[in-house]
């Protein structure tokens, strides 16, 4: 059963000069009280209708504090929310829209503080360039050329030195020969050897 | 982490779940009742070990009278402080109410001690340590500060440090209170030190975990939904 307080809306329309506007929306704060009053003893319908016609004022509350949408609509459920939690705690004798807009207010503020926290340690995936996150395999790249290098350092004198110039530095066999001071032949070899050498130390499928 | 379903689908949830609630009591019958929770409490303590024998003649004394009068102001305006801004739409002008007595409590504490040093010099302060106090203080401050959180914990989805800054600084004040009737601590320094740090210490504690202790209690969103 739906009671509407009396006070209120009716005694102050005798003593002050309300707008259009003013009656309105003291009307509308009545009804609301009513509908939470009915609420509280049970009424599910009330309840129903009260929620529906309270969303658009819960919005432009939140619309108010936050700027993302998303933001917006989660502290939109986050007020309904809390206000089931704390319906016990309206008096109806106290007008309905202070004691919603409170509830709106604290949970935008509390969603405006968990971006506030959460900002500086995200970013839009979409505003960063390709391969930004790719830092995996930055890492692993790393770790190999480190391996590699100290594959290297292991290797004999000979053979480090025929890999530089012949692999390496892609020298012809004739001027690496000259360079080096070994034989056509060994170089060959040496550089054979250093790349087996280095085949077996990281493994062969690399 | 909640998912969000549509406000449609969360307005019929919540619908289906609206049971009939008992609306809560004004904010002053909550603080009462509290208040005469924690005055006997304070008696139960005096049972025990009873009164300072020189009660009567301490009761004479300005600084005394003052330091009973603001502590008592202070626990009783900070009890009705908690119990207005843990309501959505509680005045949080509330806050500052103990601030008045508070204040007068420091003011006739440092004028004790002024008098303490005419009449006597520094020695006159009487300065040394009294961790009975402090004992004394959290002992019964922070149940008593649970016990005012249980009953606002509702609180807890509003304004859960305030609340609890609040709760904490009404509970050590009115156990200071409760001190003074029983513990021989005569210098005003002593008194300014001891009390007044014990009192800031348990209002610290009460501010600092307080969130968690009212969220434990109050209700949770994620149930509701």
């Amino acid at each position: 059963m739906l009671v509407l307080p009396m006070t209120g809306f009716g005694m102050a329309a005798e003593t002050t000069p309300h707008s259009a506007t003013e009656n309105a929306r003291d009307a509308r704060d009545a009804l609301w009280s009513g509908l939470m009053a009915a609420s509280q003893d049970g009424d599910k319908r009330a309840y129903d209708r009260l929620l529906r016609e309270i969303l658009p004022q819960i919005r432009a509350v939140c619309r108010a504090r936050l700027r993302q949408p998303a933001d917006v609509d989660d502290a939109v459920q986050d007020t309904l929310l809390s206000l089931h939690a704390l319906r016990h705690t309206y008096d109806p004798t106290r007008p309905f829209r202070p004691w919603l807009n409170a509830i709106a207010e604290r949970r935008a503020i509390d969603r405006l503080r968990k971006h506030g926290r959460t900002t500086g340690r995200e970013s839009n995936i979409d505003d960063l360039p390709d391969g930004a996150g790719a830092t995996q395999a930055v890492g692993t790249s790393r770790l190999e050329a480190e391996e590699l290098r100290r594959a290297v350092a292991q290797l004999p004198e000979s053979q480090r030195q025929a890999l530089l110039l012949a692999k390496l530095q892609e020298r012809p066999l004739k001027e690496a020969s000259e360079i080096s001071g070994m034989s056509v032949g060994a170089l060959k070899i040496a550089t054979h050897r250093a790349v087996a050498a280095l085949r077996a130390k990281l493994g062969g499928n690399r | 982490m909640r998912t969000r379903m549509n406000d449609e689908d969360l307005i019929a949830r919540l619908t289906e779940r609206a049971k009939p609630v008992r609306r809560l009591a004004p904010p002053w019958q909550g603080a009462l009742l509290w208040l005469g929770l924690a005055a006997a409490l304070m008696a139960a303590a005096v049972a025990i070990s009873g009164f300072r024998q020189d009660l009567e003649m301490r009761l004479g004394l300005m600084h005394e009278q003052v330091n009973i009068a603001c502590a008592l102001a202070t626990g009783i305006l900070a009890a009705f402080a908690a119990f207005n801004v843990a309501r959505p739409d509680g005045d949080t002008r509330w806050l500052y109410a103990p601030l008045l007595p508070a204040l007068g409590w420091v003011a006739g504490m440092s004028l004790g001690c002024v008098r303490d040093i005419w009449l006597g010099g520094f020695a006159g302060l009487g300065l040394g340590t009294s961790f009975g106090c402090t004992r004394f203080i959290l002992g019964f401050g922070i149940p008593m500060t649970l016990s005012m959180l249980w009953m606002v914990r509702h609180g807890a989805l509003m304004r859960p440090v305030e609340v609890s800054a609040m709760a904490g600084l009404a509970a050590a004040a009115i156990a200071s209170v409760g001190l003074t009737l029983l513990h021989h601590l005569d210098a005003a320094a002593m008194v300014l030190i001891w009390h007044g740090s014990s009192v800031l210490l348990v209002t610290w504690v009460a501010r600092a975990w307080g969130r968690q202790a009212l969220q434990a209690m109050g209700p949770k969103l994620e149930q509701v939904g």
